[in-house]
């Protein structure tokens, strides 16, 4: 919403500065964006006479004026046709900054002749298009002053956001209104006059539905004028378009924007003799098409009311006017439309046309419903003052919607929501000069009671009273209390299982790889190739389609972005990601994952060793360091095969605790390496954080006691020759389980398969560490649990213990 | 006599031209071992009278002594200078690169997260969450944002089909829903009958349709909640002003309320914090400049009764900022879009040890 400090000030008595009312205005809550001042461009430029203008003595098109600056007579030489004696033009005078040209002036010679400056034109100083000569000032302008001044531009400019429940403020007089009720000065009534119509207007309003409060119009009010001359309106009325951005069109489309900027109050003017019959608010027709006044076509349905004669729609309600029906320079019968629309009903029409206008952005946040009696009779002012003619007696269809309400306001509310204190005058004094009736005295705990003026549909309860009163109050006097302590000490803020999540991200980051953050959703045909893709999980509005599905797992996009980094020549990218992956709609069908992959070499080529690429060991690392990191019970967990088939099937695995999957891990399937262009094995894996089992909460965080032997331990190996599809988990968990008091390790430290070593066969060979714990082993004691190892790995495995 | 003092001087002698170990071991062998000459004359003391061979045999004694010191003296000599000799031949190319390791990362978002946990953790805040798919009462009904509200609109709000009773579900747009699964928690409800309070921060994502220069269709937000009885705006402030002091570590960073509109606050306020633009770089502080970075307010009451609290005894404040915004603010990252593109150079460039802000 823009407006100029001076229309400001037709609405508001005041002495307030500039910086002052842009403070205020902030702090009511009607954020200033910004402020143009176009007196700032203009700094510099001054009204000049032209005392003399000859013809150039070298050029045919240039004159040689002698300018009069008011501070002495300059020689300009000039290029304009209209450049003559006595005219008053603006100069600039050397060392300007000239917009419309992008140049600073320089004393020069042009074509032998001295030229100590410029007179300008519009489009020069990007006040205009029009570059057919210089500015022509009235000759009445005063030599010397300001061109700001003079060309009435020296006038800021204010913008400010106002908040969707606060469409009071979409008009000038509800902006001084606020500012008013903050002591910058005093709210200058509307002038409103009832001007009684001369004649019946020849065209009546009616309604094509029961007119309800709650209809999409309720009421709406018009009159006929005739003998009316439209044409280019007066200048005061074309700046002000002009500085808030609009165009002057003619007077009577001007009157209804500057109705609509001024006091909220979005009117429409008709060409009478366009239109057959009465109007009438009603439902559109299926199918119905309207040419609306921005030029395009727009089909309509039954949930959209216009405004139609006897022929055709001519009007989308609310929202935009038709354009066969419009007002024309030589337009001399018009019929004027006020009328009010229910905000959900104009929102609702306008989203599913497209348009956006201001009528629409007024309408939708709920324009003040008596506003069809009082810019009914503005309108006709203006009319009748601007073009002349005279207006019909007033025509109107429907009744007026319910606005009348009213709340109490607790005495002690606002000081015990803001901890501002107020006094009961100020609450009572702000709240009626907003435009509230109160009444009840605010003493012994009685309260108020606000009738709630027609123009604040947005106040629908005691809160809004306390905020209205706390932002006129001002939120500077809400002082700054920190938060009383809950408790001697402060708590973690995060519960047990919420940081699995920093411990992850941690653990993972230590152990060389980079964090990255990507969408949740991808293409469905990523999803569905990692089990995902549901409908349920499906957006139906997406960006476009690869965006279109929630991800079911983190990978795809850890795949992406591994390919993008290699695609820019950064090789070996180490990525992982921790965060949602949603299995369907509900809230437990979201989990989190902590999810990473390795490209290619594990060891870049060095000096000192030989390279090496990640295999699924890597992963695998990865994976129990991060259930380690989180506290799971890694000793119990075991790893077997049966990893999902986006991992290569014979290098991939589960780790699992009983039945319960805590991780997956491997190779990632080539099929999709190669679908990505990535070259090289992706070890990759993802660790279901809120798999493993809560902790188990303790009194204290004691620790369990440590018992340190303080006998020798003894390592023993074994080689054992097993089936080549034996796992080694299954060998070293009978070895470790042959003796659990003495055993304390089984490390595998050597695999080999080959010479040697019999077709179908594999040798695996695993060190033992038994820790005495009363006294020192004798060799028959360690003998024995040999034995029993070698027996316990035979069981279980079939293994013989090699030579 | 002529036999020590000859056997003396050739002991000697030979330990003096050892040049190496292995040749004093010969020269210690030729005297003192078993067929040495010193061990030799040991071994005829058996057959001497008694004065003889205690006069004889200290003489010995002491000649073996002396033999003795200068081997240690010589090996001491040759030891150092093996020790040496070996140490120059280890002399490696110091220069030369460590073993390769890739120095791993955090993401800017995590760390913020974890940073506000800190800090909001030390006011009595705990975590909470919340689904990042949503049915529409808890994003929008439950919050005061009525059926025809824009934020409710196809263009705005990523929309799922419905569930099978007809619920609409979305992408929550905010990290609100869960002011109202928490309030709406029978224990949480329980705790606050009991005179307790309720103070929780929602770090999580969001979605929303937007996708420009300044604006990605997924962000992040941390959503701040504390209802009890008598919280009022004066705390928000308080709790506001300490938390941005602390993130920003900006002892006297000055911060501005300014009246605002958001459904499920009232009054509401966006919240300025200071800063300047000198030579176009923004230093946040007391400057001449402010920068929105947060929208807040008291809990309106519809959300409280909403979620099954009495607005007549329970009252309380909200806030909401968006953590990828003040992650650029703090450290300087200038573009959004950046933080979802997961480039190595970023990452290694903005990105966090895995100790940082560990040990604070």
């Amino acid at each position: 919403m823009k407006f100029t400090l001076s229309w400001l000030k037709e609405h508001l008595e005041t002495t307030a500065t500039l910086v002052e009312v842009r403070d205020a205005l902030t702090m009511l809550g009607l954020e200033v964006e910004g402020i143009a001042n176009p007196a700032e461009t203009l700094k510099g430029f001054i009204v000049g006479y032209v005392v003399e203008a000859v013809q150039h003595p070298n050029a045919d098109r240039l004159r040689v004026c002698k300018v009069d600056t008011g501070n002495g007579v300059v020689q300009v030489v000039c290029g304009a046709p209209n450049a003559r004696t006595g005219m008053k033009g603006v100069f600039a005078p050397p060392g300007s900054y000239i917009p419309g040209t992008d140049m600073h002036l320089k004393v020069g010679k042009i074509r032998g002749e001295e030229s100590n400056g410029m007179l300008c034109s519009m489009r020069e100083l990007e006040l205009s298009d029009d570059h057919d000569g210089i500015i022509d000032l009235p000759a009445e302008t005063k030599t010397g002053i300001p061109a700001a001044e003079a060309l009435g531009l020296d006038d800021p400019v204010i913008e400010i956001k106002v908040t969707p429940n606060r469409g009071d403020c979409l008009g000038v007089h509800g902006i001084a209104r606020d500012l008013a009720a903050a002591g910058l000065g005093t709210l200058k009534p509307m002038k409103v006059e009832r001007i009684k119509g001369s004649y019946t207007s020849p065209i009546k309003w009616t309604h094509g539905y029961e007119a309800k409060p709650d209809s999409p119009c309720p009421i709406v009010l018009g009159r006929h004028f005739r003998g009316v001359k439209n044409g280019p309106s007066p200048d005061w009325l074309q700046r002000r378009l002009k500085a808030i951005g609009l165009r002057p069109i003619s007077a009577l489309v001007d009157i209804t924007n500057l109705v609509c900027f001024d006091l909220n109050r979005p009117l429409h003017v008709f060409d009478a003799q366009k239109l057959s019959g009465d109007l009438v608010m009603r439902q559109a027709r299926e199918g119905e098409m309207i040419q609306a006044l921005d030029g395009k076509t727009y089909e309509l349905d039954p949930g959209m009311s216009v405004i139609a004669d006897s022929k055709a729609a001519h009007g989308i309600g609310g929202v935009m006017g038709g354009e066969e029906t419009g007002v024309q320079p030589e337009t001399t019968e018009v019929f004027l439309e006020v009328a009010y629309f229910t905000p959900i009903k104009v929102a609702a029409t306008g989203r599913k046309l497209g348009i956006q206008s201001d009528a629409r952005y007024r309408f939708e946040r709920g324009i003040d419903p008596q506003s069809v009696q009082w810019g009914t009779d503005v309108a006709t002012q203006l009319i009748l003052e601007l073009c002349g003619g005279e207006a019909s007696e007033i025509t109107s269809s429907g009744v007026m919607p319910d606005w009348e309400r009213s709340y109490t306001l607790r005495a002690d509310r606002v000081k015990n929501l803001t901890a501002i204190d107020v006094s009961a005058k100020d609450t009572t004094d702000i709240l009626a000069k907003l435009g509230f009736t109160m009444s009840g005295t605010g003493q012994n705990s009685e309260g108020w009671t606000a009738a709630v003026p027609s123009w604040r549909p947005d106040i629908v309860g005691e809160a809004d009273l306390v905020e209205e009163v706390t932002r006129v109050a001002g939120f500077d006097r809400i002082p700054t209390t920190s938060l009383p302590r809950l408790s001697a000490t402060s708590k973690p803020t995060r519960d047990p299982l919420q940081r699995r999540v920093p411990q992850a991200r941690r653990s993972l980051a230590q152990r060389g790889m980079n964090e990255v953050v990507t969408w949740s959703f991808l293409p469905l045909k990523k999803a569905e190739r990692f089990g995902g893709g549901g409908a349920d999980v499906r957006l139906l509005n997406s960006i476009d389609a690869t965006l279109d599905t929630m991800r079911p797992s983190i990978l795809p996009n850890l795949i992406d972005a591994a390919a993008r980094n290699e695609a820019r020549g950064l090789s070996d990218p180490a990525l992982f990601e921790v965060g949602p992956q949603y299995k369907d709609a509900t809230p437990t069908g979201q989990a989190r994952v902590a999810a990473g992959l390795r490209h290619n070499m594990a060891i870049p080529r060095n000096w000192e060793g030989p390279a090496r690429t990640v295999d699924a060991y890597d992963a695998k690392a990865d994976a129990m360091a991060v259930l380690a990191a989180i506290g799971a019970p890694v000793e119990n967990m075991s790893a077997q095969a049966g990893a999902p088939d986006w991992y290569h099937p014979g290098r991939s695995g589960v780790i699992k605790l009983g039945d319960r999957v805590m991780a997956t891990f491997g190779e990632l399937h080539p099929e999709l390496t190669t679908a990505a262009d990535l070259k090289g094995p992706v070890a990759a894996f993802e660790v279901f954080l809120d798999a493993p089992p809560p902790p188990k909460t303790k009194a204290t965080k004691a620790r369990s006691k440590l018992t340190l032997s303080a006998f020798q331990p003894v390592e023993r190996d074994f080689a054992f020759l097993v089936d080549a599809g034996v796992e080694a988990e299954k060998l070293v968990r009978a070895a470790r389980n042959a003796d659990k008091v003495l055993i304390t390790s089984v490390r595998v430290f050597d695999v080999y398969a080959g010479k040697g070593v019999p077709e179908g066969k594999k040798s695996l060979a695993i060190a033992v560490t038994l820790q005495p714990v009363e006294r020192t082993l004798t060799d028959a004691e360690i003998e024995a649990v040999c034995n029993k190892i070698v027996a316990a790995v035979t069981k279980a495995t079939g293994a013989q213990l090699r030579a | 006599m002529d036999d020590l003092s000859a056997i003396r001087s050739e002991a000697l002698g030979a330990v003096e031209q050892a040049t190496d170990l292995a040749a004093l071991e010969a020269a210690r062998v030729a005297v003192l071992g078993k067929k040495g000459s010193v061990t030799g004359l040991m071994k005829t003391l058996g057959g001497m009278a008694p004065d003889q061979r205690k006069e004889f045999g200290a003489r010995v004694n002491q000649l073996k002594g002396e033999i003795e010191a200068a081997l240690e003296a010589r090996k001491g000599l040759l030891g150092n200078a093996a020790l040496a000799a070996r140490l120059a031949s280890e002399k490696i190319d110091v220069s030369l690169p460590a073993r390769p390791e890739n120095p791993g990362t955090l993401h800017p978002i995590g760390q913020v997260m974890d940073e506000i946990a800190a800090i909001f953790g030390d006011m009595g805040f705990t975590w909470a969450e919340g689904p990042d798919i949503e049915d529409d009462w808890h994003n929008f009904s439950a919050l005061n944002i009525p059926p025809d509200h824009p934020a409710r609109q196809m263009q705005d709000t990523f929309y799922l089909p419905s569930r099978a009773d007809g619920t609409p579900m979305v992408l929550r747009t905010h990290t609100s829903p869960v002011q109202a699964r928490t309030m709406l928690n029978k224990d949480v409800q329980k705790m606050l009958a009991d005179g307790g309070a309720l103070r929780i921060i929602v770090p999580g994502r969001t979605f929303r349709i937007d996708n420009d220069a300044t604006h990605t269709p997924m962000f992040h937000q941390v959503e701040g909640l504390v209802i009890d009885r008598t919280t009022h705006m004066g705390h928000l402030k308080g709790c506001l002003v300490d938390f941005c002091r602390a993130f920003f570590e900006v002892d006297d960073l000055p911060l501005r309320f300014r009246p605002s509109y958001f459904p499920f606050t009232e009054p509401s306020a966006e919240v300025d914090i200071g800063c300047s633009w000198k030579g176009g770089e923004l230093k946040i502080g007391a400057g001449d400049s402010w920068l929105e970075i947060l929208g807040s307010g008291m809990v309106h009451p519809n959300v409280i009764a909403n979620c099954g609290l009495d607005p007549a005894v329970y009252q309380g404040f909200a806030f909401g900022m968006g953590i990828d915004r003040i992650a650029m603010l703090k450290y300087g990252i200038p573009d959004l879009r950046s933080f979802f593109d997961s480039d190595l150079r970023w990452l290694r460039h903005y990105g966090f040890s895995a100790l940082e802000g560990v040990a604070r």
